[in-house]
């Protein structure tokens, strides 16, 4: 039992860096703005293509070419802000929903019309590490490490730089931070570009161990929904964690159950949180 | 007694927002709930209102313990309030606001009987012309008279009126007054919390102070006004310091 | 003012009664299964916007009445061999009961918190059938060929489920007016302006927002059972598509939300603009975009919908533009 459990638990975890990457836009999102971004999926999407096109035509190194996927996703965000959340921030939540929710279908319509839904994937190999029973692909690793990385850089950027820190001013109260001289618009783009960054590196990472089609960033954003209600919207670091949550249950369902019972679980743990603790595991009790 | 409260704490974290108060209240009087900005006496609203259960303590109205009872069990038994921010139903026609609070409140009206009162509250608060409008496209003043025609219509015996004289000029003012003292004249008991010092002093038959959630003082307003604990409490406010000077003129 | 001497309900009803004939009339199989799309949007969307419009609830994932209303619908049909009135009639039950028990649990919470934990309910609930072996699993139900016989064959049972579509339809608009103009309707209107404060003004809030949850539920388990009962098999990839139920709420706000009109507007303007996409070959690939940028473009600039754009503009009319 145990030689099953420990390689299928370590893939999970490993895997679970990759999850909490994404959630962590999306919550990095809802914390600044009360934001839940709808166009996440695409977006992961997308940055799976970024790093597909960029293997496959210019030869690309993947992990060099994820540099450029995250500039990429940051101007995209930028963008999607300014043409669809602006104008509908103070709004209630059904509408900056339905405006990410409107973004997400252009951006899939886009998607499945250039790319079709035919699966890619990108074929490289970094062969694999064995320790004990443990057999790890390499590629595993190295997306798990680049995670860990972009999360330390994140963290770094919103400690140490004044953007950072005024991202951190605005998410704790955006009126007295635009009182402080802060424009809050500027940094509301910004946190959105942010998200939908690590949303697009997330997906450039998971690229380059499964094969994908325009429509599976789908997946990844319920599990980042998943995540973040974990770990706490709004909560970044929180967002880790319950992505290594997630890729830990992922990992040791299937060895006591048939893998189509983890959505089952996945989904009836992500209800339970919102109605028990919709702050999170981290966040207060409500 | 219609309210009775007996040493009801509220803490909010480390912040006890209210506490240990206790008061009486006998039917048909008005008593003012006065007391720096902060003080807890919107806190002490919402403990007797029902939004926040209190941690210690009971509430009891009309010889009933209400302690941490929902709002809308209190509306029904003749509970009804005014917010200090005016929270008006903005989509909906002034009408159909105050026809919330007859239809729900403690007399459970028919939409039709709901109209037929609520033109009635309309007018008592001079509100008759708008009432076609939408809520939101009415200003300051006469969203605060909506809030009360609202608490009106449900046919309250107790009234909980936070800051209705806020934001209101001169004028305004004399009329929520008399409106206030109408509203009495028809039975039913009031409390209200007030920065408007004159005017508080002047309608209410007993004073309660309150400071850092505690009660400091209570009598009537001439004795409360001379009340040194209550002087003090108001020096960090030289404005209404002065202003409590003035009314105990 | 009587609610029922209201024309603007009676000249809805009449539209959508005409609408629904005319196939009938002109004995047009191909224009009854357009028909058919339509009015099934336009009775979807009218359920959904008594939760989503009157009381301000987002709900996302409001597709899992439907597609529990089609497993019960085609298990009782396919399975049990009851007629199908009654398996439909149990199926809309189901559904209500389903949302009676989630709305106990999940109407505690606001805003994008209950719009998350409603996506989250229709996963499990997909994931869980997937799992289900009564249900046939992934591969789903398929009906016997046979059970058409019992309508008269598979012609005369499409024609027998048009009709009955169309007959829930017009009741479902006609309960959306209902509820409406109703002192319940109002208070879920109260709910939606501002939750505290219709609390303090005496609306049981907690029972309100249960009902509008059931009765939004309702029909769209009754229009689910009469969709795979047509179909002639469910399985949990179409019964539980997230997708379908975030185009119910575009049809809502397209139309103008909290009305009774806008859902039967939004509805079926939505679904005529997606036929003639589809059929474009300009558009064919990229129709989803074209929706998308048209449901962005209602978002920013007519957040109201037609009908709340046109009752603001001609408040003559208001009495009407219901």
């Amino acid at each position: 039992m145990l030689d099953i459990l420990l390689p299928s638990l370590a893939d999970g975890l490993l895997l679970g860096f990759v999850y909490g990457l994404a959630a962590m836009g999306l919550t990095l999102i809802w914390g600044v703005m009360d934001v839940i971004n709808l166009s996440h999926g695409p977006i992961i999407a997308l940055g799976m293509y970024g790093i597909y096109l960029t293997f496959t035509n210019l030869g690309l190194n993947p992990y060099l070419a994820i540099i450029l996927v995250a500039i990429a996703g940051l101007l995209l965000g930028v963008l999607i802000y300014g043409v669809a959340v602006h104008r509908v921030i103070n709004a209630p939540h059904l509408s900056t929903l339905l405006a990410t929710f409107s973004v997400n279908m252009i951006l899939i319509g886009i998607g499945t019309a250039v790319f079709t839904t035919t699966p890619r994937n990108i074929d490289f190999s970094l062969g694999s590490v064995t320790m004990g029973p443990i057999t790890l692909p390499g590629k595993r690793i190295a997306a798990a490490l680049a995670a860990l990385l972009v999360t330390g850089l994140l963290y770094l950027f919103l400690y140490r730089s004044r953007p950072g820190k005024h991202i951190r001013a605005v998410t704790d109260n955006r009126a007295a931070a635009e009182l402080m001289g802060i424009r809050s618009s500027m940094i509301l783009a910004l946190s959105f570009g942010l998200g939908t960054m690590l949303a697009a590196i997330s997906g450039g990472l998971i690229a380059t161990f499964f094969p994908f089609t325009i429509l599976s960033g789908g997946g990844y954003e319920l599990k980042s929904f998943v995540i973040g209600v974990l770990g706490g919207l709004g909560n970044p670091l929180g967002a880790l964690l319950g992505g290594l949550i997630l890729g830990a249950l992922e990992g040791i369902i299937p060895v006591f159950m048939k893998t189509t019972w983890v959505p089952v679980l996945e989904f009836i743990l992500f209800v339970l949180i919102l109605l028990i603790r919709p702050s999170g595991l981290l966040g207060k009790k409500s | 007694m219609i309210l009775q409260v007996k040493g009801v704490s509220k803490w909010f974290g480390g912040l006890e927002a209210v506490s240990n108060v206790t008061l009486d209240l006998p039917e048909g009087e008005i008593l003012g709930l006065i007391g720096p900005n902060g003080a807890g006496k919107t806190t002490l609203f919402n403990v007797i209102n029902g939004i926040y259960p209190p941690e210690s303590g009971t509430v009891t109205f009309r010889g009933q313990d209400i302690t941490a009872k929902k709002p809308y069990r209190l509306a029904k038994m003749g509970m009804a309030r005014t917010h200090q921010i005016v929270q008006p139903l903005n989509e909906l026609s002034v009408e159909e606001n105050v026809m919330v609070g007859a239809c729900y409140g403690r007399e459970d009206h028919s939409l039709t009987s709901a109209a037929e009162i609520s033109k009635e509250v309309l007018d008592f608060v001079d509100l008759s012309e708008k009432a076609e409008l939408l809520a939101a496209s009415l200003n300051v003043a006469q969203k605060k008279r909506l809030e009360l025609a609202r608490a009106l219509a449900s046919r309250p015996h107790l009234l909980l009126l936070d800051e209705v004289l806020a934001g209101l000029n001169h004028a305004e003012i004399t009329a929520m007054l008399n409106t206030i003292g109408e509203v009495r004249d028809q039975g039913v008991t009031i409390i209200m919390i007030e920065h408007v010092m004159h005017a508080v002093m002047n309608i209410s038959d007993r004073i309660i102070v309150i400071d850092y959630g505690k009660q400091i003082a209570e009598g009537t307003p001439n004795e409360v006004s001379r009340d040194p604990k209550v002087i003090e409490a108001y020096l960090g406010d030289p404005k209404l310091a002065e202003q409590l000077a003035q009314s105990s003129d | 003012m009587k609610p029922l001497r209201n024309p603007g309900l009676w000249l809805a009803l009449a539209f959508t009664a005409a609408v629904g004939a005319w196939p009938a009339i002109t004995q047009s199989p191909s224009s009854r299964e357009v028909t058919f799309t339509i009015l099934m949007a336009v009775g979807l969307a009218s359920s959904l916007n008594i939760l989503l419009g009157y009381a301000g609830y987002v709900s996302f994932g409001h597709i899992v009445f439907f597609g529990l209303g089609g497993y019960v619908g085609i298990y009782l049909v396919g399975v049990l061999n009851l007629p199908f009135f009654v398996a439909m009639i149990l199926a809309g039950l189901s559904s209500g009961l389903l949302a009676f028990l989630l709305g106990k649990a999940l109407l505690r919470l606001r805003g994008a918190y209950f719009a998350l934990a409603t996506i989250g309910i229709n996963e499990v609930a997909r994931a869980f059938i997937n799992n289900f072996e009564p249900f046939g699993g992934p591969i789903g139900i398929t009906l016997n060929f046979q059970i058409y016989n019992n309508y008269g064959g598979a012609a005369t049972a499409l024609w027998m489920t048009y009709g009955t579509l169309v007959v829930v339809t017009l009741i479902v608009l006609f309960i959306s007016y209902m509820v409406k103009s109703s002192k319940f309707g109002l208070a879920l209107m109260a709910i939606r302006e501002n939750e505290n404060a219709a609390e303090v003004m005496g609306v049981v809030t907690p029972n309100a927002k249960t009902w509008a949850y059931v009765l939004s539920a309702v029909f769209p388990g009754m229009i689910g059972a009469i969709f795979f009962f047509k179909n002639g098999h469910i399985e949990p990839h179409d019964a539980f598509r997230l997708h379908m139920s975030i185009e119910w709420i575009v049809m809502v706000m397209l139309g103008g939300f909290g009305t009774v009109l806008g859902p039967l507007i939004g509805a079926a303007a939505y679904q005529r603009l997606r036929g003639l996409l589809l059929v474009s070959s300009l558009f064919k690939n990229i129709q989803l975009a074209v929706a998308g940028a048209l449901l962005l473009l209602i978002i920013l600039f007519v957040p109201a919908g037609v009908v709340g754009w046109l009752r603001h503009r001609f408040t003559k009319l208001r009495r009407v533009l219901i």
